[in-house]
């Protein structure tokens, strides 16, 4: 039981956090809430099911998937978000139409049907006596190693400094030279990236079907305000703690599947309470 | 005699001088002539949900077009007022005047509750925390089926009249009536500090503004608006269902988001005109081409935001209308001089 809750909530904490770390760099930088972002993650296991059926191989499958999804989402940035930027509630309604135009796409060129990807490495392992799937611990691996990359990008590159600075303050860093559009839109790209390979990470472990971005939109928008937007620690840590909260759930409480996301919401809402500015947000309101 | 003549000043000075005064008018009219020209089940279905929906979309409009409090989580107002009016209806029996009341009055107690903690929170941080409400309404329905239940939903519930033609004017009255309520609310004193809270909450509190008073007013006005809505919609024979997959879903939520920003925000006209442009057009939709209904619904909406973002009714009011510069007086576009106080219009291109 503690074994299934640690692997499970590992890997659940794992997802969430690549999501919500796209998501929140998206928000940081562009102060796009963007409501497709989930979006893009249940198009990308579509894409690795497509590609996988086809007979490309894996490799070749998932940067195929990537590359497509970074390439869509930069383009629906450009065309649909960006123009309309500055009012808030205009961008909500856009981002959410992109994710039912991608649900409805994906509904009518594979069906209603929940579908299956076969495992990239099938069998368990014994990890310290508990057996785990080799599968999740691919999940595992990908989740741990691209967010160490996007710690990377962020804290030791050029690109990273410059985005920072845009989250930091858009205008100052637009006059320190910084090309604010075109660090927004590569943050875009970022994001959809991290939430391409959370899709590919999680297609062999989750049945793959078109609704299955609603659930993690809530838990990762939860998650994000639950850090305190606009500080990526906290959007991670957020993630780990729904995560668990999720899944502990689901593991003790009969019937806990229908309960998972009230409770990890209810956990959001608690903290709120003592909180209004999340565990890492920082609590002067910054008007940018 | 006499009030006639009033009545016929008042309709040639007042309305139609304005072509979007005629547009409201001919609308509400057409509204009411609507069973004397067709008396088809499936249109006055169609009209009656239109109806509900845009009282639920006003709602909206009240606590986040005006006061800018965005609530994602709208349909806890409304599924609360359906599942509470369903539940008194089928448990204890009581007939549909009783529990609509009691429905509303629900939800307006369920805005109460979730304004009080969501008072110390801010723009971002309100949306998402809404956000969580029905669902966790919906994880307490589930969690009792014998009660509530469960996912089937409550069924049979008591029809709200016998014939639809009755069904249809009382929904289409109530929501005309509360509708014109509303606006004369957010036209009076009260409607303009809704506005102020928007704009800057600290300023208004500056100039000796109980906006926590305001704040918690619209959440419950907007409650038992919604709640009303829902629980209409609960005996209505559009429904006949109350389940959590509906009345509390994501969907529901982000439905009167969609149509007060199609239409556009703040006017509490542009979430009616949302409404009865996209649900009849969702409907028509999922007649002709079931398949792609939403796939055309989402790239119209797209469309209509990227090239409108104000919202369509915004756009066409400036479009057909203009503002008198120097006394604020709305004037007809093609008009030469103010009808007010006769300045030049036109060379005040904006």
């Amino acid at each position: 039981m503690v074994a299934s809750i640690l692997v499970n909530g590992l890997v659940y904490s794992g997802v969430y956090a690549m999501l919500a770390l796209g998501f929140g760099l998206v928000f940081g930088v562009g102060r796009v809430l963007n409501l497709a972002h989930t979006a893009f993650y249940m198009v990308a296991a579509y894409g690795i099911f497509y590609f996988a059926s086809t007979g490309f191989g894996m490799p070749l499958a998932v940067v195929l998937t990537t590359l497509g999804i970074v390439a869509a989402g930069i383009a629906v940035y450009k065309l649909f978000i960006e123009p309309v930027r500055e009012m808030e509630a205009t961008v909500l309604i856009a981002t959410l139409a992109v994710a039912v135009l991608l649900q409805e796409l994906v509904l009518v060129f594979f069906g209603n049907e929940p579908r299956h990807v076969p495992p990239a490495l099938s069998g368990f392992t014994q990890v310290v006596g508990v057996r785990v799937g080799n599968q999740e611990m691919v999940t595992l691996v990908v989740a741990a190693l691209s967010l160490i990359g996007a710690w990377f990008l962020l804290s030791r590159t050029k690109l990273g400094l410059a985005i920072r600075a845009a989250a930091q303050d858009r205008e100052v860093a637009n006059l320190m030279g910084i090309n604010v559009n075109q660090v927004t839109a590569i943050v875009m790209g970022l994001g959809l990236l991290l939430a391409a390979l959370a899709g590919i990470a999680v297609a062999p472990l989750f049945t793959v079907e078109p609704g299955m971005w609603m659930n993690p939109l809530v838990i990762v928008l939860a998650a994000v305000v639950l850090g305190g937007l606009g500080s990526l620690k906290g959007s991670l840590i957020g993630a780990v703690i729904l995560a668990f909260a999720e899944v502990s759930v689901v593991f003790l409480v009969p019937g806990g599947s229908y309960l998972r996301t009230a409770i990890a919401l209810l956990i959001m809402v608690c903290v709120f309470f003592i909180r209004p500015e999340g565990l890492f947000g920082s609590s002067i309101a910054e008007e940018r | 005699m006499y009030y006639g003549r009033y009545l016929l000043r008042y309709l040639q000075n007042e309305i139609l001088v304005l072509p979007s005064r005629v547009i409201v008018l001919v609308f509400v009219a057409s509204l009411l002539a609507f069973p004397l020209i067709s008396q088809d089940p499936n249109l006055l279905r169609m009209l009656i949900v239109t109806a509900l929906f845009s009282l639920y979309a006003v709602s909206w409009d009240l606590l986040s077009g005006y006061t800018g409090q965005i609530s994602l989580g709208h349909a806890l107002f409304f599924g609360s007022g359906a599942y509470a009016s369903a539940l008194l209806s089928s448990h204890l029996g009581l007939p549909p005047y009783a529990t609509i009341p009691a429905g509303a009055a629900v939800a307006t107690l369920a805005g109460l509750l979730v304004g009080i903690p969501c008072l110390r929170l801010r723009k971002h941080y309100l949306a998402l925390a809404t956000l969580a409400f029905p669902i966790m309404l919906t994880g307490l329905v589930l969690a009792f089926p014998g009660f509530s239940g469960g996912e089937g939903g409550i069924w049979r519930i008591a029809r709200l009249t016998s014939t639809r033609i009755e069904e249809y004017y009382l929904i289409v009255g109530v929501m005309l009536v509360a509708v014109f309520a509303l606006w004369k609310v957010a036209g009076s004193r009260v409607g303009l500090i809704f506005h102020s809270i928007r704009e800057d909450e600290t300023a208004a509190r500056a100039l000796g503004i109980n906006t926590v008073r305001y704040k918690l007013f619209a959440f419950a006005l907007s409650g038992f608006t919604a709640g009303m809505a829902g629980a209409l919609y609960a005996h209505s024979s559009a429904a006949r269902i109350v389940a959590p997959g509906v009345v509390l879903s994501l969907f529901m939520s982000f439905q009167p988001v969609i149509w007060t920003i199609f239409g556009g925000a703040a006017t509490i006209y542009g979430p009616i005109t949302g409404v009865f442009i996209l649900y009849p057009l969702l409907d028509t939709l999922n007649v002709v081409i079931p398949k792609y209904r939403m796939l055309v619904f989402a790239l119209l909406v797209l469309f209509i935001l990227r090239f409108m973002p104000h919202g369509i009714s915004t756009w066409i009011r400036d479009t057909i209308e203009r503002v008198c510069p120097s006394c604020q007086v709305r004037n007809i576009a093609t008009r030469q001089a103010c009808r007010a106080c006769g300045v030049e219009l036109r060379h005040m291109q904006p």
